[in-house]
């Protein structure tokens, strides 16, 4: 389970491939890493900016992408009101420039094809870009058990990824999606409309027919407290809770 | 490399150095690796055993009534999370290790001691990095019993290394002859953790 430190994290260039709006707020960059580093679904990638005077930013942020994307690192970077970091990326970054990052980083919240558990994943907002590389590699690896996704966003804009998760679920009996609207539904959005409760947790569990055996949770700080501590006391074990919270 | 339109966020001044790579913040961010542990304060226990080849000892242990019976320690101190953020000048109360070890008769050892907690979480820190009034036990954060969510409640807090060494829910420490990683530097996270030489992860 452990990753071997090895000889550790080295900064590397990257370049920036492609830029695609996803939602009114987040952007999906497309990182050609100078090296390519192997990296397991839900790990992270430290970027690192530098100014002209030498004034140095860095900031986390998980891959969306598969690790079957070779040599690709794909980050959804979410706007965040004075953030310098996700400012820069939103308003100056284009494709072709060079960006620093290292990683992979952590592995405690990692999923793997070899994990035969059913799965339960958690997404609030742009807590789904970890779980989205999840996802993306259970896609296309052979199946051993079933798969849910409730992720949780406020409007219908704000649904990352909406047209592959939809297309999953087709081509996929093994895996449900549902999203839930917390605010600003439409009479036309037929799914839930409100926040992820233990009702809901409990009808995904029923429609996959298949207990979870483990589940990843990503999203605010609140968001993970509060769904984390209605899976450990619906009896799902302790480990067997992963998660991973979008601090500032 | 220069990321020519980069220039950060026009920002106060910190009013004293922060170590490299790290930001101020003014929020208290939560990060764990787990969900927040149910801790009992009536069976609440701490233990410090010795490392044994056949096994360990207990050299003391402390139910919360004993905790706070004995003489407690404020601190000021910097925060520094290896995500980045920084909090200056939070205010803690709890026990300094110092303490407990003059209250059980411990003698410091050379070597070293793992942090084990509610939830399976560990951390490893050298014993001279906890003793000498560098390392407490805390409960108390701005004069108001430290939140379930920060540790609570009692947290490790070693504020001169970075914070995933301040183990939450800590319930004991195992003294250990060699150093061994815990659970994030079973991961890669560095072994020591100095912001200040920003030793983030193996090979910092």
């Amino acid at each position: 389970m452990a990753v071997a430190p090895g000889p550790g994290l080295i900064w590397q260039s990257s370049t920036v491939e492609s830029i695609v709006d996803a939602s009114p707020r987040v952007k999906l960059f497309r990182l050609k890493m100078a090296e390519p580093r192997k990296f397991r679904a839900g790990q992270h990638f430290d970027i690192r900016l530098t100014a002209p005077d030498g004034y140095k930013a860095q900031r986390s942020y998980s891959v969306s992408s598969s690790p079957e994307d070779p040599g690709i690192l794909e980050f959804a970077i979410e706007l965040i009101h004075d953030g310098e970091v996700s400012s820069y990326f939103h308003e100056a970054v284009q494709p072709g420039e060079e960006i620093e990052i290292r990683g992979p980083i952590g592995g405690h919240f990692t999923w793997s094809p070899e994990l035969a558990k059913p799965v339960i994943f958690i997404a609030g907002g742009s807590g789904i870009a970890p779980i989205m590389s999840m996802l993306r590699q259970r896609f296309s690896s052979p199946k051993r058990a079933t798969g849910s996704l409730l992720f949780s966003v406020r409007t219908k804009q704000d649904i990352l990824f909406r047209g592959e998760l939809e297309h999953m679920m087709v081509s996929d009996p093994t895996f449900r999606s549902v999203v839930t609207l917390t605010r600003d539904a439409h009479a036309d959005w037929t799914g839930p409309t409100r926040r992820i409760d233990i009702q809901m947790i409990e009808s995904a569990v029923k429609a996959s027919g298949q207990k979870p055996e483990r589940a990843y949770i990503c999203g605010g700080t609140g968001f993970v407290e509060s769904i984390a501590t209605m899976l450990f006391d619906s009896g799902l074990n302790y480990d067997d809770i992963r998660i991973e919270r979008f601090g500032p | 490399m220069i990321n020519n339109k980069f220039f950060g966020r026009k920002r106060a001044e910190p009013t004293r150095a922060i170590p490299p790579g790290q930001y101020l913040e003014d929020g208290f961010p939560v990060l764990s690796a787990g969900p927040t542990p149910r801790v009992d304060i009536a069976t609440w226990e701490f233990t410090i055993e010795s490392s044994n080849s056949d096994g360990s000892e207990v050299l003391g242990k402390w139910s919360w009534d004993e905790l706070n019976a004995l003489p407690q320690t404020d601190l000021k101190t910097d925060l520094h999370c290896v995500t980045k953020w920084s909090k200056l000048d939070t205010d803690w109360r709890g026990v300094s290790i110092d303490t407990l070890f003059n209250d059980a008769g411990i003698e410091p050892v050379d070597g070293f001691v793992m942090a084990r907690c509610d939830g399976g979480y560990t951390a490893n820190v050298p014993m001279e990095d906890i003793t000498d009034g560098k390392g407490l036990l805390v409960h108390t954060y701005n004069g108001e019993p430290l939140a379930p969510e920060h540790g609570g409640p009692v947290r490790l807090l070693v504020p001169h290394l970075y914070l995933w060494k301040s183990a939450k829910w800590v319930r004991g420490l195992k003294f250990m002859d060699q150093d061994t990683p815990g659970f994030w530097e079973q991961y890669g996270y560095h072994m020591y953790g100095d912001p200040w030489k920003e030793q983030r992860y193996s090979g910092d």
